[in-house]
């Protein structure tokens, strides 16, 4: 039954190298089918894999399928094998399904581009990449894929690399990213150093026989050092200046890689890497508290953002934290929750942000946006859904996912009622920043009523992709009129459809995972349950279970909810206020509070203290490694080498010339020498020939007489 | 009868004639003639001695005994010498005028190709 199981990653493989290489040659409407039609047929594969998951008994719900042996060296084996258990199917279905449907939606977006096909192979590699790093079996398999989804990522950050910005910004999440992969890497080979395998069965079947077999140091190392990497993939403190940046790609891409996929790579790893957080809290606190911090950081930086997208950029950031706060404080199912949920109202609002992007003809800046409620009602309408969902209103996914991590960091034995109230603070956050983007965008003054001057430059000096934007979208012209000044229209159904799938999705994926305590039945706990057993039961509350534990009880559940609830309503109000009530207040506020509001509207200076701190010394280092050392110490020991080097072959040239070359000179003298004496004889006239011949015969007969 | 001496001294003579026209001239068409005497001088050796050394009745050609018929293994020597010279005159003549085209004479102290 596991037998089409590596079918599912290589189909887009296969996509990706079809589309790179002729894809250029290929009709639109082809390419679009090559490209759709593989991951859709990934994602059918996935639910078949899925049902037959299901159709086993809970404990056994793994399939192992083992490709080939990749590499054997000792007692090292890596084999390019996949694992599919609960954990792995889930993130199958999320990236293989948004990854479909964002897919489909960039047939609409990407439309007009010229790069058109290289657009879709590029996706399709990374879904590959993607699918590999969920579905591998071991560390290597999963590194191959995270440095594979990494290259994606640079290369479609990128996609637009005629403005130089975007390049740049492709280049810093490469480079950021490479700094976390480092960490990985050394987490992996320390990992590997402790126990003498990489794969994952393997590793926690070790563990679990032997809880000893890695001392609390190690793991904690080992946990912190894989954490690092995550840092980097998953955009945490300190390492996630670079997801604001990556906004310079194609919104798809913003949806599928930068919000539904790659950057949950982290979270993915962690709980994957279960069985060795839990031995290490101190790791499990690290993650945590990063997480947590992360949450707030990069949720107060999105109440002041004027970029449509920066802002869904940094509520990423911010939700990504609240996944790494989930499974640092041992709740890993509900971290995969939230990623899952996740995926799906992020993805559907990058997806209504480029929706709306496209319908305004490039433009980004919400300030200069407002009523378009009447021209886009789908993608209003989508978009209010999934803003509802990330606000955590109840019957709505993020609702469910939100409030089960918040629980989790309030009463797990990792968790702690700080985390929560910070927690709490950033939820509060996330439902103002979001709908006051609603309200700036949807609402309030006539987008066509608006003039549209030149676009502010962002004061941060990041620079800004709306331009290139513009660049991609004006060939369209927008049915005869100008690129900025038409009215904004709603996008094809090829676009909008797939909103409303995902809007869907964003309304009943949470009901998989209902808490029990509101009289659901946590399904994707419990089918999760297996992957992170073993340690679980000690480190978490159980929800199905009696609460028999030591820790709070059912009715301070009920009342965290209430109380997340109603930060969350008000968040909304204090938005509705600003924004729609009193539409000059903010300014008044801005003004006021006016050091507050630009340490916070230049996203704290992050980019300039890393540029101070890190990047300008890093070029002083340089010089003086360039100038200093290697100039002046290693040049110099080159040079004495080099002379030294000199002298001894003209010694030995001397040598050579003397001796061997006499010798060999002698030897050809001496040939000569004797050439000249029998050249004598040599006349060349046949007289004298003939007269030696004459005198031999007649020595030959006047001796031939004397003998006879 | 002459005896077989005369016959000695003349194809001695005519040798040692050959032979110093053949060392002596520098025209190779002479040389070829001069070796056409020496030729002559053998065949006239061979003949003699054929007629003096030989009797009748004991001889016969290659071995082949033929009971009273005359030996003529010399004088058979001599068809051939005759045949052979005719031959190398050919090929001789030939190898002069490809040398007289290559060196615009016959002369052999002037063809000194092969000096060392």
């Amino acid at each position: 039954m596991e037998n089409y199981l590596w079918l599912i990653p290589v189909l887009p493989a296969c996509g990706a190298a079809i589309l790179l290489i002729i894809g250029r040659f290929l009709p639109k409407a082809l390419v679009s089918i090559l490209a759709c039609g593989t991951i859709f047929t990934s994602f059918i594969l996935s639910v078949i894999t899925f049902i037959q998951l299901m159709g086993l008994p809970a404990d056994h719900r793994v399939i192992h399928h083992v490709a080939y042996t990749w590499l054997q060296s000792g007692s090292f084996k890596a084999q390019a094998a996949f694992l599919l258990d609960p954990l792995s199917i889930v993130m199958l279905l999320v990236v293989t399904g948004v990854g479909f449907l964002i897919h489909v939606y960039s047939v609409g977006y990407m439309a007009d581009d010229k790069r058109y096909s290289r657009y879709f192979g590029f996706l399709n590699l990374f879904v590959f990449a993607m699918l590999l790093l969920v579905s591998g079996d071991n560390l290597l398999m999963m590194f191959i894929g995270w440095e594979g989804v990494g290259l994606c990522s640079y290369l479609l950050i990128g996609f637009w690399f005629e403005k130089t910005a975007n390049a740049v910004a492709g280049m810093k999440a490469f480079i950021v990213n490479r700094i976390g992969d480092f960490g990985f890497v050394l987490g992996v080979f320390l990992l590997f150093w402790s126990v003498g395998m990489i794969d994952f069965k393997g590793l926690k079947d070790a563990i679990h026989a032997n809880p000893n077999l890695i001392s609390s140091a190690t793991a904690t190392a080992i946990g912190i050092l894989l954490f690092i990497g995550a840092c980097g993939k998953s955009a945490q403190i300190p390492l996630y200046v670079w997801l604001p940046d990556a906004m310079a790609g194609p919104t798809p891409v913003s949806a599928l890689i930068h919000a539904a996929t790659m950057v949950t790579a982290g979270v993915y790893m962690i709980a994957r890497m279960n069985f060795v957080y839990v031995l290490s809290p101190t790791a499990m606190m690290v993650v945590a508290i990063v997480g947590v911090g992360t949450a707030l950081f990069a949720g107060t930086i999105g109440l002041f953002q004027k970029d449509i997208k920066k802002v869904l950029a940094y509520s990423t950031i911010s939700q990504l934290g609240y996944m790494f706060l989930g499974v640092g404080v041992g709740a890993f199912a509900a971290g995969i929750f939230h990623l899952m949920t996740h995926a799906f109202f992020k993805a559907l609002l990058f997806m209504g942000s480029g929706s709306v992007i496209h319908g305004t003809g490039g433009e980004q800046d919400i300030e200069k946006m407002g009523g378009l409620k009447k021209y886009m009602p789908v993608t209003f309408w989508t978009f209010f859904v999934g803003t509802l969902a990330i606000a955590g209103i109840p019957g709505l996914s993020g609702f469910f996912s939100k409030d089960e991590i918040l629980w989790k960091a309030f009463s797990s034995t990792h968790g702690h009622w700080v985390l929560w109230l910070v927690g709490l603070i950033a939820a509060g956050c996330t439902s103002f920043y979001m709908f006051r983007l609603l309200f700036k965008t949807f609402f309030g003054k006539n987008y066509s009523e608006l003039a549209h001057p030149v676009h502010e430059q962002e004061p941060s000096g990041i620079p800004v992709c709306c331009d290139d934007k513009n660049d991609a979208h004006n060939s369209r012209g927008h049915g005869g009129h100008g690129a900025h000044k038409g009215p904004a229209h709603e996008s094809p159904w090829i676009m909008t459809v797939p909103l409303i799938i995902l809007a869907v999705l964003s309304v009943i994926g949470g009901y998989v995972g209902i808490p029990a305590v509101i009289g659901g039945g946590n399904h994707i706990e419990h089918f999760m349950e297996p992957v992170f057993s073993a340690h679980q039961e000690a480190a978490v509350t159980h929800e199905g279970a009696p609460a028999e534990h030591h820790g709070p009880g059912h009715g301070t559940e009920l009342l965290l909810m209430v109380v997340s609830v109603l930060v969350a309503l008000a968040g909304i109000s204090t938005a509705y206020y600003f924004y729609m009530v009193k539409p000059h207040l903010p300014r008044q506020m801005a003004e006021k509070f006016a050091i507050i509001y630009k340490l916070v509207f230049n996203k704290y200076y992050v980019d300039e203290i890393y540029q101070k701190v890190f990047v300008n010394n890093l070029l002083r280092l340089n010089n003086i490694l360039a100038y200093k050392i290697d100039l002046g110490i290693i040049d110099w020991i080159v040079n004495i080498t080099g002379l030294g080097a000199v002298k001894v072959s003209e010694g030995s040239g001397w040598t050579d010339l003397t001796f061997v070359d006499g010798a060999v000179n002698g030897t050809a003298t001496t040939v000569l020498t004797g050439g000249k004496v029998a050249r004598v004889p040599q006349t060349g006239k046949l007289k004298h020939y003939l007269t030696w011949a004459v005198a031999g015969a007649v020595v030959v007969i006047a001796g031939l007489w004397l003998l006879l | 009868m002459i005896p077989l001496q005369h016959y000695l001294i003349l194809s001695a003579a005519l040798f040692c004639l050959g032979l110093y026209i053949v060392l002596v001239r520098k025209n190779a068409v002479a040389i070829l003639m001069g070796i056409e005497l020496i030729l002559n001088a053998a065949s006239i050796a061979f003949v003699a001695f054929s007629r003096f050394i030989t009797p009748y009745g004991a001889g016969g050609i290659g071995g082949l005994v033929v009971p009273g018929a005359p030996a003529v293994g010399g004088q058979t020597f001599v068809i051939f010498v005759i045949i052979i010279a005719v031959c190398e005159a050919a090929v001789a003549l030939a190898i002069i005028l490809n040398i007289y085209q290559n060196f615009r004479t016959v002369d052999t102290d002037q063809t000194k190709g092969l000096k060392g």
